[in-house]
């Protein structure tokens, strides 16, 4: 066994012998590369194993790899310090030691750590990555090899799971922790154990190595070994790069040994490893070398080594640590730094005090802050350290600087770069320019308003090219041609000749007619002198006509020649290229005629020549002479110049003032010598009318020689281009390869153009377009450009600037302008196309040459755009500033007069001044106002003002099309709120979608304003006031809708009121209450605003609870005797208003059914409900009946509900079962029944009542008919209860309701509420407005729940004190006269006649807007009003009966609030429902009025200040102020206010006539209706029965509709007795038709559906004074019974 | 259903309140509902709608966040009358009654694309200090009547208002036949 030291030395020698050899083998490879090497190949072998776990094997290797390492760090630990101890003895080798001393640093580092902890923190070296790589392919193949051999092994050999746990048991970390003591015993022992089977495997594999060593080396020594090592690689340069890697391998392997030695379980590895090393090697012998001595010496290490080959392959347990071990091995390692203050002794060094500097006066900086706590720990984290101490500094602190984090924040300075800079990239200060065009907006064009633009229309419409390279020389001809021909149109256009001609002989005349007037002698010297003007004139037109004939004949002749010239060209060229073609047209003269004209021409042109030169000789004459006597002196020294002078005087045609200078030229040339004048010769006549023939001649047409008239047509062919000659085809394949466009500039801006178009053979180009270019800022230039394009490239040919149009000129009506274009480019071509700028000949010597620029004109046309309305999108003329040259109208106005580019007005002025123009002179009239406007100082500015100036520009369209289209039209009424469109919806898109429907109603309400359609109405008086009505009512409406855009907070903010204090303590109170949790308390139904509803969200509903009192069957058989009618009185009102008794019978009922069966059937909107049926005649039901609601139009806003004039029905019916069984047999097994229905009677709740009350809950009468026939009033006898007894106070039925809507809606209050908050305008005085306005709120604040009125509305929307309403006014006299001896009579009469009138609620007809109160006329014009109204009549009526009356305000069931009259009646107070015509006593309990506010009279207003307001609670006595406050007091007198009443009302007489059409016709109409309403049945009309009927009605309306009923049933019975009738009257107020049918629907006597049965219908209308109608229908259905 | 000759024009709207900027509330919830004129109609899709309570973020934004997704499209002959959606922001004060935290409209953008707006809100004053504290103490802040009046312009000069935070919102605008009809809003905006 040989000891560790041994094998240390062994393993030390053999590495010295590596670095030997690498050392020599390598020279550049140092030590600390060898060290490097080392650590590579660790990781190289990390890296290795992880390829092995990629291929397939398992991840122990990992973990193997990590202990490799642990062990590698822990071997080199402890042969550091077995180095240390052996260095001491050997001091040889120094790359040993270098080797040792470079491991020890790092053996340093790696020691106090925990070892397990950071074993992966290998210290990252420089690596030789090629090499590197080198060796670890190497290393692959090698370990691939070595794989497949110990798969071979592990499949030939099993492994033993036994032994590998054991032995891994015996593995802990300690005993790695502990190397040194364990080896010896480690090693002893697993020499010991070599029997075990894997080691014996291992041994086997080890041993196969061996001997395959031995068998070919022997057992050679370490020592030999090393020879061998260091003597094989010396000598062998060439292979050093492999001996290198060898030499790593080796290493490798001492390494793996080393490990090998000390750990077991890295045995598997290492043995790969090993057995790579061992056959990767070329020369055997080295492994050999190396393998041997190993075997050799330490045979118990390569157990070792051996031992644990498959026991990474097996399952490990986990490894468990102890917690305490754990701590105990943690505390170990970790450190954690405690938060106590250090003591200051422990940081200075010792035996020393802390030196404070700062107490030596030393400056100290402050120190950075720093909690006390992190600097404990810090202190005590340092002094853990081996040179803790050096961190602390004298006083025992840690050193610090001071605080480097200055309190103010600083920028580091910017270094100037400009010295550096690149001067090029200096920055330059140039100073702003102004855009020149911006911002020079047009006004009221600016983006800003946006709202009027200007428009520039640029119409290009082409060109034309005088020249242009492309031309031949033809073209050059032609070009020339057409420019003269145009010449010459233009010339005669103007035909000057001719208008010089006629002025000349108008001069001649005139001189003519001076001469002959006059006479030679005897003018005045003013008429001479205006005959030497004369002649001048007549001079100088006519030379000015010479020459313009002159040009006209040269023109012509011209023409002439160019074509000739064409001619001959094309001729010669044998083609042609133009279609020029000249033709002359020849005018033929008279020859005679011409000749004599041309003849005297002539003449007179001599004569006044003749004249002329008289004249001028004359004057010569004169001057002759008078110079002649100066002449004289010098006459010796001017004779010399005699005779040049004499040639100068030949030429006649010269003025005299030449001649003057002429003579002065020579005085100065002669010095003061005045020249000798020469004898002025008479003019050679004959040459002179030589030289006026000849001129003549000349210019002017010969006598009898044809008029010539060029025309110059396009008409002629053009040479097709293959008969051409080469030159002439690449000419024209030039021109058609070329094409050109227009851009436009505006204000040098590209803004748009041209399409290209293409050179036509004749350079024409047409663009014809037009740009509209709506434009912004002032207009500064147009330009256009006309570019070339050849290919795809374009060249610029030439630019043209356009004028800018004035502003008069306008789309349409301008003109084309040419504008005249060039370029000066040089262009040749090698065709025959002639080039620019480059001389050609026509000639064929080539003389006479020709240079020609490319020019041409260019047609276009700039103008203002008008728009549809024919207003000029031109900017304003009068705003435009003066700063902006441009061509409008004033510039213009100089640019007329030739002086265009003026603009300081000044100078024009002063030029205006000085060219003294003709102020009167058309032509210069706008340059007048302009000076004089500049003269003046200011602009002048329109003389008119407009006040929506861009009104126009802000129109859509024009109003006559917003007119035309329905759609607009639509639209505008809707946002108008016209009722019909107020909430239309979905106005269709497009116009042909609106249908004309829509507007029908509208326009026919529009037409109704002159046409009354009495089909309708019946009645022309109610079409009439239906119409007035209408109107009323639209204004109201419209003055509604002004004040709903006015809002006030409450009606956008929720605010809660500031509770007062009362409240603030009640709340307290509250507070401190016990809870009670069963006592319920009412919870407020919550409220929907209207505006979030729809259809099917809102139900009515109707809760019928009971009913008492119906009228009972009553058998057909029977024959109660006659009833008396009783007498009534005001003392026992109600005792016995039915006299029919009731007799139970079942036998005459088909079915033995009990006297009644009522149900109750609500409809609304024409949704019908019912009830189940009930039994007799107090039938109970307690039914919640739920009916849908629908808006109109869907329109849910408060103000349409609240208009609604729906009406909630409830009608009671009596189910009748008859038994129409046919055969008797079938009777036992089937019943056959037939239910019939029959009314009893209806209540009726307008919904809008049920809306504002949002409930409506109580007992209501049945308005049933006077008469059933068939039924009776029961009077039970049997019970005598005390409800009875209260019951029987009253007549009629009545049926108990609970009536709401269902969500909750939000009243249309708010709506009244704010009608208060408009003032409406008064006559009343302001102080008893304010008095009324502090009692109403008073009364609001005592009492909240009682009405108080003192200023109501009237009709035209004043505020009118209430009082003023009240004064007695008569009644009709019929009325009085009626019941002359019974006062009460009359009074039931006229409260009759009153109740008659019908009644409309304000909140239908003013849309719940306000109550209106009308005055008593203009009700009954009316005749429409609400409770208001009739309760105001009735009480005046009352007055006026010397009746004390009262008008009682409060509130009433189901009307809400409403208005009743109190009279006082002989110690009873009398409550009077004015719109039923009914009267209560005070104490009757079905009486409807609920709530009693105030009384009013004429004279005074009372409010209830009682306890109760139930009129049966309270006393009516308004003397007693403690129980009525009234608002005129003493403190406020009445101030006697008139009444508003008028004195008297005039009624007219009853319109019997009238009343008989209109009976006949509701009869018809009904009659009709109800056949309508049936459409299944046959209608069958009893005309005995409807006869009998009609006598009845009459009657009944004398009765006023009380109990009559026994009488005519009989009578009716004695007529008709096979019949069982079922029947009743129906009597209304009659307003309209429509609620008339309403109510005989309602009824249901259509629906009986009897195969039998038989209708009678009878209507009566009776007449009262003023058009107040009573309306009775009776009905009735019959069946025969046999 | 492609007629060439439509009669009505739709506009999808389909957005989210992503969510609000409230410096000093917490927990608030916020309620949306559109106003339109009378030519509109929607078709499908909830006009009205409630969020959830969220709760301010722990960043330092202190956002509120909703991501409450609104989806409506509308049908309509006529533009007048363009959609506005009304938001209005509740939350709990400090004695933990339900109080308006603002109230904001705008308009539906009218170009097709992605559109984020920022509402700005405001809540009703008090008409005075003393209300003001009544109102604070009692928890009852004065509130709109109706949220859709700060849609409209009519009686607003009534109201005294303050701002308070704003909302974001983020739509995606789809129309159809606009164009058609003869009404051109102008190129998508690129989202």
């Amino acid at each position: 066994m040989a000891s560790p030291s041994d094998l240390r030395e062994k393993i030390r020698k053999k590495r010295r012998a590596l670095q030997e050899s690498l050392a020599k083998s390598k020279d550049d490879v140092d030590t600390q590369a060898l060290v490097t090497t080392e650590m590579e190949m660790s990781r190289d072998r990390g890296r290795t194993e992880v390829e092995q776990e990629l291929s397939g094997s398992q991840e122990q290797q990992v973990t193997t790899l990590k202990q490799t390492l642990k062990a590698q760090r822990m071997r080199r630990r402890r042969k550091l310090l077995s180095d240390t101890t052996a260095e001491a003895t050997r001091g040889e080798q120094p790359m040993g030691t270098e080797l040792s001393e470079v491991g020890e640093p790092l053996d340093s580092v790696t020691k106090p750590r925990s070892t397990w902890h950071t074993q992966r923190d290998l210290p990252p070296l420089p690596v030789e990555t090629p090499l590197r790589r080198r060796v670890a392919e190497k290393l692959k193949a090698a370990r691939s090899k070595a794989e497949t051999l110990l798969q071979q092994e592990a499949l030939s050999e099993p492994t033993s799971c036994l032994q590998s746990l054991r032995d891994r048991e015996t593995l802990t970390r300690f005993d790695v922790e502990c190397p040194p003591q364990t080896d010896p015993g480690l090693l002893s022992r697993e020499a010991g154990d070599l029997s075990t089977a894997a080691r014996v495997k291992f041994q086997d594999v080890a041993h196969r190595v061996r001997q395959k060593a031995e068998m070919e080396t022997g057992l050679p020594t370490a020592e030999m070994a090393y020879n061998f090592f260091t003597f094989n690689f010396d000598p062998e340069p060439q292979e050093e790069p492999v001996k290198h890697q060898k030499k790593r391998k080796s290493r490798r392997r001492d390494r793996a040994e080393e490990e090998e030695e000390e750990e077991e379980e890295e045995g598997d590895s290492h043995r790969e490893e090993e057995e790579a090393g061992a056959e990767q090697e070329e020369e055997q012998e080295e492994g050999r070398d190396e393998d041997a001595p190993l075997v050799g010496d330490q045979g118990s290490e390569l157990f070792i080594i051996d031992q644990t080959a498959q026991d990474f392959l097996e399952v490990k347990a986990v490894d468990y640590v102890g917690y305490h071990s754990r701590v105990q091995r943690e505390s170990e390692v970790l450190f954690t730094p405690s938060l106590r203050t250090v003591p200051a002794s422990s940081k200075v060094p010792e035996n020393m005090q802390p030196r404070y500097m700062e107490d030596e006066g030393l400056y100290v900086g402050e120190r950075p802050p720093m909690s006390r706590v992190n600097q404990n720990i810090l202190e005590n984290r340092i002094l853990q350290q081996d040179e803790g101490k050096k961190w602390f500094g004298d006083d025992g602190r840690v050193q610090a600087l001071p605080d480097p984090i200055k309190q103010s924040p600083t920028r580091p300075p910017l270094f100037s770069l400009e010295g550096d800079l690149d001067p090029a990239l200096q920055t330059v200060y140039r100073k702003a320019l102004k855009s020149k065009h911006a911002g020079r907006y047009i006004p009221g064009a600016g983006p800003g308003e946006g709202h009027r633009h200007c428009q520039l229309d640029v119409d290009v419409a082409g060109l034309i090219f005088s020249h242009h390279p492309l031309f031949s020389r033809e073209h050059v001809l032609g070009a020339r041609l057409a420019q003269l021909y145009d010449q010459h149109l233009a010339r005669q256009s103007r035909n000057l000749t001719g208008l010089l001609t006629d002025k000349l002989n108008g001069l001649r005349n005139a001189l003519r007619n001076i001469k002959d007037l006059h006479g030679e002698q005897g003018r005045s010297m003013a008429m001479r002198q205006r005959i030497v003007e004369y002649k001048e004139e007549v001079k100088n037109t006519r030379i000015l006509r010479n020459t313009e004939q002159e040009k006209d004949r040269t023109l012509l002749k011209s023409i002439v020649k160019v074509w000739k010239e064409m001619k001959a060209l094309r001729e010669f060229q044998r083609f042609t290229n133009t279609a020029y073609k000249l033709h002359l047209r020849r005018e033929l003269v008279e020859l005679q005629k011409d000749e004599q004209g041309f003849e005297a021409e002539i003449q007179t042109e001599l004569a006044e020549l003749k004249g002329e030169f008289e004249d001028e000789y004359q004057r010569k004459m004169e001057q002759y002479s008078q110079q002649h006597e100066e002449w004289r002196t010098w006459r010796r020294k001017q004779k010399a110049r005699k005779k040049k002078k004499k040639a100068k005087m030949r030429d006649d045609g010269e003025e005299e003032e030449e001649e003057e200078e002429e003579e002065e030229q020579e005085e100065e040339f002669l010095g003061d010598e005045p020249p000798k004048p020469e004898l002025p010769e008479k003019q050679d006549w004959a040459l002179a009318e030589q030289q006026v023939r000849e001129r003549a001649s000349r210019w002017r047409r010969r006598p009898g020689e044809p008029v010539l008239v060029p025309e110059i047509s396009l008409s002629g062919s053009i040479t097709p281009t293959e008969q051409c000659p080469r030159g002439e085809i690449a000419r024209r394949e030039d021109i058609s390869k070329r094409s050109l466009l227009v851009k436009v500039l505006y204000n040098d801006k590209e803004v748009s153009r041209t399409d290209r178009r293409t050179l036509s053979s004749d350079f024409r180009v047409h663009f014809g377009q037009i740009f509209n270019l709506k434009i912004v800022n002032w207009p500064e230039s147009v330009r256009l450009q006309v570019f070339e394009v050849v290919g795809s490239s374009s060249s610029l040919l030439a630019e043209v600037f356009v004028p800018l149009p004035d502003t008069t000129v306008l789309t349409g009506s301008a003109p084309f302008q040419e504008l005249e274009f060039g370029s000066s480019q040089r262009v040749a071509f090698d065709h025959e196309g002639v080039g620019s700028d480059v001389p050609f000949s026509f000639e064929v010597d080539g003389s006479n040459k020709l240079t020609l620029l490319t020019s041409g004109k260019l047609s276009c046309c700039i103008s203002w755009a008008v728009d549809n309305n024919d207003v000029p999108l031109a900017p304003p003329t009068s705003q435009q500033p003066w700063g902006v040259r441009s061509g409008l109208r004033q510039m213009d106005a100089i640019a007329c007069i030739g002086a265009s580019g003026l603009s300081d007005m000044k100078k024009l002025s002063k030029w205006a001044a000085e060219s003294r123009l003709d102020p009167n002179d058309p032509s210069n009239a706008m340059l007048m106002q302009l000076l004089t406007v500049a003269s003046s100082g200011s602009m002048q500015m329109p003389d008119y003002f407009r006040l929506e100036q861009l009104q126009e520009e802000f129109n859509f369209v024009t109003d006559e099309e917003l007119q035309r289209s329905k759609r607009f039209r639509l639209l505008t009424l809707r946002s108008q709120e016209v009722a019909e469109f107020r909430n239309y919806k979905n106005i269709p898109a497009v116009e042909r979608e609106v249908s004309e429907k829509v507007f029908q109603d509208y326009e026919r309400r529009l037409q109704e304003g002159e046409v009354i359609d009495t089909r309708d109405h019946l009645d022309a008086h109610r079409a009439l006031v239906a119409k007035y009505l209408q109107k009323v009512q639209e204004s109201v409406v419209n003055r509604f809708l002004i004040s709903k855009h006015h809002f006030i907070l409450s009606d956008l903010v929720q605010e809660d009121e500031v509770p007062s204090i009362g409240v603030l303590g009640l709340n307290l109170f509250k507070l401190a209450e016990p809870k009670r949790p069963l006592k319920p308390q009412r919870k407020e139904r919550k409220k929907v605003t209207a505006q979030n509803l729809s259809d099917g969200d809102i139900k009515v509903l109707v809760n019928i609870i009971r009913a008492y009192d119906i009228p009972i069957r009553k058998p057909l058989s029977s024959k109660p005797a006659m009833a008396s009618k009783s007498a009534r009185s005001f003392k026992e009102p109600f005792a016995a208003g039915q006299s029919s008794q009731s007799a139970l019978q079942g036998g005459d009922w088909p079915l033995s059914q009990s006297q009644i069966r009522p149900f109750v059937e609500v409809s609304f909107q024409r949704t019908v409900c019912q009830t189940t049926t009930a039994d007799g005649p107090n039938p109970c039901w307690n039914e919640e009946l739920e009916l849908p609601f629908s808006a109109p139009n869907g329109d849910y806003s408060t103000s349409s509900l609240q208009s609604m004039k729906d009406e909630v029905f409830i009608n009671i019916f009596d189910e009748m079962v008859f038994d129409i069984t046919e055969d008797e047999r079938e009777r036992g097994s089937s019943v056959h029944t037939r239910i019939e229905r029959h009314w009893l009677g209806s209540v009726k709740i307008p919904f809008s009542t049920v809306y504002l009350q949002s409930r409506i809950d109580g007992t209501f009468k049945v308005q049933s008919p006077a008469v059933l026939l068939g039924y009776s009033k029961e009077r039970s006898l049997a019970s005598e209860g005390g409800y009875d007894a209260v019951r029987c106070l009253s007549e009629g039925s009545f049926i108990t309701l609970f009536i709401t809507i269902q969500p909750q809606l939000i009243p249309g209050e708010s709506v009244r509420e704010r009608m208060k908050e408009i003032k409406f305008d008064t006559q009343e005085e302001e102080r008893l407005l304010q008095a009324a306005e502090v009692f109403q709120r008073d009364a609001a604040l005592c009492f909240p729940g009682r009405p108080c009125i003192t200023t109501v509305i009237d009709i035209n929307g004043r505020a009118v004190f209430v009082t003023r309403y009240i004064r007695a006014l008569s009644p009709p006299q019929e009325l009085l006269d009626a019941f002359p001896n019974s006062p009460q009579e009359t009074m039931d009469l006229v409260a009759r006649y009153v109740s008659l009138i019908p009644s409309l609620p304000d909140s239908v007809s003013f849309a719940g807007i306000c109550d209106i109160w009308s005055t008593c006329d203009q009700f009954l014009t009316l005749l429409a009003g609400d409770e208001e109204e009739h309760a105001v009549l009735l009480c005046n009526y009352f007055l006026f009966m010397k009746k004390k009356a009262w008008l009682i305000i409060g509130t009433a069931v189901p009307e809400g609030p409403t208005a009743y009259v109190l009279t006082y009646e002989q110690g009873h107070y009398l409550i009077w429902d004015p719109s039923k015509g009914q009267y209560y006593g005070q104490y009757d309990t079905f009486c409807p009025l609920q709530t009693v506010g105030c009384l009013i009279n004429a004279d005074n207003v009372w409010f209830n200040l009682q306890p109760y307001d139930a009129p049966m609670r309270m006393s009516f006595d308004v003397t007693r102020s403690k129980l009525w406050k009234p608002f005129f007091s003493r403190a406020f007198p009445n101030p006697g206010l008139s009444s508003v009443q008028p004195e008297e009302i005039a009624y007219n007489r009853p319109d019997k006539a009238a009343a008989a059409e209109l009976q006949d016709r509701i009869e018809k109409v009904l009659k009709e209706k109800i056949m309508e309403w049936r459409p299944r049945h046959p209608t069958r009309w009893n005309r005995y029965c409807t006869s009998t009927l009609r006598h009845f009605l009459p009657k009944l309306e004398l009765s006023g509709g009380r109990d009559v009923g026994e009488e005519h049933r009989l009578e009716l019975h004695n007529l008709l007795g096979d019949y069982r009738i079922s029947g009743f009257p129906l009597h209304m107020a009659f307003s309209e038709l429509h609620p008339l049918m309403e109510m005989v629907y309602s009824t249901g006597v259509h629906n009986v559906e009897a195969p039998s049965i038989e209708f009678a219908l009878a209507v009566y209308v009776h007449p009262y004074p003023s058009s107040v109608l009573s309306v009775w229908v009776y009905l009735a259905s019959l069946v025969r019974t046999r | 259903m492609a007629t060439s000759n439509p009669s009505v024009f739709l506009l999808m709207i389909n957005g989210q309140i992503e969510g609000a900027d409230f410096p000093e509330y917490d927990e608030l919830y916020c309620k949306y509902c559109f106003v339109y004129g009378h030519d509109w109609a929607p078709t499908s899709g909830l006009e009205e709608g409630i969020s959830q309570i969220s709760s301010r973020g722990r960043d330092t934004r202190h956002g509120l966040v909703w991501n409450f997704p609104v989806e409506i499209t509308f049908k309509s002959t006529n533009p007048f009358g363009w959609p506005q959606i009304v938001v209005s922001v509740y939350g709990p004060d400090t004695f933990g009654n339900d109080v308006v935290r603002g109230y904001g409209a705008v308009h539906v953008p009218v170009t097709p694309g992605k559109h984020v707006k920022t509402i700005p809100m405001f809540v009703p004053e008090s008409t005075s200090r003393l209300q003001k504290f009544t109102s604070w103490l009692m928890g009852r802040r004065p509130e709109f009547t109706d949220p859709k009046v700060i849609a409209q312009g009519e009686g607003r000069e009534v109201t005294r208002v303050h701002s308070q935070g704003s909302v974001s919102f983020s739509f995606n605008i789809v129309t159809k036949d606009m164009k058609k009809l003869g009404y051109d809003v102008g190129h998508p905006r690129d989202v």
